[in-house]
């Protein structure tokens, strides 16, 4: 427990929703989450839009702050304090890559000048010239070799591989031990994606560095990560070792999501029809999330949330698994989703 | 495969984009066929040219495209001859295009089902009553509740919208439908789901599909053949079957090597180095050299043409790779 880099203690989120003239009701956005990351680990965040991994990437971030519970880093509680000053050393901790590598570079300054400026705001007590030197080191640390090619650049000479190492190199610059990325491939090309990933994990093992990982893609989640956190619908629904969850996914809709991702190395074929309707984030959640679409739902699973089960190395929020042992396997798969119009 | 019916044969054909600093030579001898009833997948990276080609075949490329060179022809009628009259017939009733963000496109303030009726109207003298008939049938195509034909695009969820789209797409049943990133937008459960249904509604039809993505693993599950685009160029045209093997073309191997996958041995993966060259001004070579881990000083020589391999399976490479090499 004192290793963890991170630690998210319950975190809720709600953001407040107009509904008609006078009501308001509020959106749950992540709702009662709890998950650690030692140091030195990636953890992954799967799940489809709207489900809230990106509300915790942001709320790590210090960007929102929570609405009920706590979030540590490195052992210090970091919720409620938004002192400027408390914020900056904060930021010297955690630091983000963004989605878009477009969008997130200014397109006035040089590249050089982007990441140098990071430095500087941080490292005030270092000279231009150290500084120089420093903006030299990291965009050798991110690839981006000889350093003296790019430096002079604008981020619309770069491809978008380029421009990503730019915004990685920018959020290593404060030496920060926590890197939140939150779908930093999914703007690229295969083939340049997966070597961000790999120089994400070289960072990794080479600086220590521990990451929150947040992905749509179950596959890259299972390159990136040792272990993993399913979300739906702002709850974490299944949480454990990658390997151990692609494997044998035990919540349905781990279940649902896995055998919904295009695999053609899979050897059995599923005939699913899954309705997509996103689930009602305002309702009074004295229910399970999953509940409206699952095949299994019980009238229980209507009316009470389920809690969090452990068997093993796992949790996961199922009543299903509510009498299970450790060793148990899945109580199901995907064969409740055969033919099924939800 | 090879005797059957072909109804889409594109040959040679060279597209070209006028730029600030000379012609981008955006599509260069293309050359594909599509049969009846195929399902037909053409992939590549962002810039490869692959949108171009659709547009092409759609006769929709404006402004600074041109088509420089090469035909297209329709069930054997060239499309680029077509008159005005003719291309509005054959857009929609003989060829149909669903584009990736198509869900946005829906009039907001117009019910979905008059969108659906108009789409009917405009190619086919039938009486409303008639045409909100088939509006329905085609909801009932796409499972959306035939009740919700007054519905506004704003009451359906963004998958929902996605298939009338794809109803509308398929009201005049026509030969062939174009798919450009049809389901990129979507999370992987509605884009599921949304494949399944065009699957089985291929199957039902018997149309003809060209299927666009840079998604590869999601065209290996569905597609009977792959074409893998290059700058601009066709690298690799094979069947699903060959490309799960690794595919002949440096390219096609780099690409299947750059997927994660859910199953098998984590193994260390690797991107492909360098970037695509400039258009403007390409090599003499072939377009993949700088990048290509298997180049030979004759691959400077001038671009490799596609060359038959039989089988439904052509490549364009002075050194293909056999199926061992890793």
């Amino acid at each position: 427990m004192e290793n963890a880099a991170v630690k998210f203690d319950h975190v809720k989120k709600y953001f407040g929703k107009r509904q008609g003239l006078f009501g308001k009701t509020s959106l749950k956005a992540v709702d009662d989450v709890s998950f650690e990351i030692q140091k030195g680990e990636i953890l992954a965040v799967v799940g489809e839009s709207g489900c809230g991994k990106s509300t915790m990437a942001k709320m790590l971030c210090k960007v929102y702050e929570p609405t009920e519970g706590s979030i540590y880093v490195n052992g210090m509680d970091v919720t409620g304090h938004t002192k400027k000053k408390e914020v900056k050393r904060f930021r010297k901790e955690v630091q983000m890559i963004f989605q878009d590598p477009f969008g997130s570079l200014n397109p006035a300054h040089k590249v050089s000048h982007i990441v140098g400026r990071a430095v500087e705001l941080h490292y005030p007590e270092l000279t231009r010239a150290q500084v120089r030197e420093r903006v030299v080191e990291l965009f050798e640390t991110v690839g981006l070799t000889p350093a003296a090619d790019f430096m002079e650049k604008h981020p619309n000479q770069l491809s978008g591989g380029q421009r990503q190492r730019i915004v990685i190199a920018r959020a290593l610059a404060v030496k920060p031990s926590i890197l939140v990325a939150d779908e930093p491939t999914s703007m690229l090309d295969v083939s340049i994606g997966i070597d961000i990933m790999n120089l994400m994990i070289d960072l990794q093992k080479k600086e220590g560095l521990t990451y929150l990982y947040i992905t749509h893609n179950l596959a890259s989640a299972r390159y990136m990560a040792d272990r993993m956190v399913v979300m739906y619908a702002g709850s974490c629904v299944e949480q454990g070792s990658t390997d151990g969850i692609i494997e044998s996914p035990l919540h349905p809709y781990t279940v649902l999501l896995l055998s919904s991702t295009p695999e053609p190395f899979r050897e059995e074929k599923l005939e699913i029809h899954a309705a997509e309707d996103l689930p009602d984030l305002t309702g009074d959640m004295n229910q399970c999330p999953f509940s409206g679409r699952c095949p299994r739902a019980s009238d229980r699973c209507r009316r009470e949330k389920p809690g969090t089960y452990i068997i093993g190395d796992r949790q996961v929020k199922c009543f299903l698994y509510e009498h299970a042992k450790e060793g148990d396997g899945p109580l199901v798969d995907v064969s409740i989703y055969q033919g099924k119009e939800l | 495969m090879e005797n059957r019916e072909i109804v889409l044969s594109v040959k040679d054909l060279n597209v070209r984009y006028t730029a600030d600093r000379g012609e981008v030579q955006a599509v260069t001898n293309v050359s594909f066929d599509i049969h009846k009833g195929e399902f037909f997948g053409l992939a590549g990276e962002s810039g490869c040219g692959k949108s171009t080609v659709a547009f092409s075949i759609m006769q929709l490329l404006k402004g600074a495209a041109r088509i420089a060179g090469g035909s297209i022809q329709f069930n054997g009628r060239n499309v680029l001859a077509f008159t005005k009259e003719e291309l509005r017939t054959f857009r929609w009733e003989k060829s149909s295009m669903v584009l990736q963000s198509a869900m946005n496109n829906l009039n907001p303030v117009v019910t979905i089902g008059s969108q659906l009726m108009d789409a009917i109207l405009a190619h086919e003298a039938l009486p409303r009553r008639a045409a909100q008939e088939r509006a329905r049938e085609l909801l009932k195509l796409v499972n959306i509740d035939p009740a919700r034909i007054k519905a506004y695009p704003h009451e359906l969820s963004g998958g929902m919208r996605q298939r009338v789209v794809i109803a509308m797409a398929l009201a005049l049943r026509p030969d062939l439908v174009i798919f450009d990133e049809p389901t990129t937008a979507l999370d992987v459960v509605v884009q599921y789901n949304i494949i399944r249904r065009i699957q089985e509604l291929k199957r039902r039809m018997g149309f003809s599909v060209l299927f666009i993505t840079h998604d590869l693993p999601l065209m290996l599950e569905m597609c009977d053949r792959i074409a893998i685009m290059y700058a601009g160029r066709m690298a690799e045209i094979a069947p699903v079957e060959r490309l799960l093997e690794g595919g002949a073309h440096p390219y096609t191997r780099g690409l299947l090597q750059a997927f994660p996958s859910l199953v098998g041995p984590r193994k260390e993966l690797r991107g492909i180095p360098g970037s695509v060259p400039d258009l403007i001004t390409p090599p003499a070579g072939c377009l993949f050299y700088e990048r290509c881990a298997h180049r030979q000083e004759d691959c400077l020589l001038a671009p490799p043409a596609l060359e038959d391999l039989g089988g439904g399976h052509s490549c364009a490479c002075r050194h293909m790779l056999s199926k061992e090499v890793g």
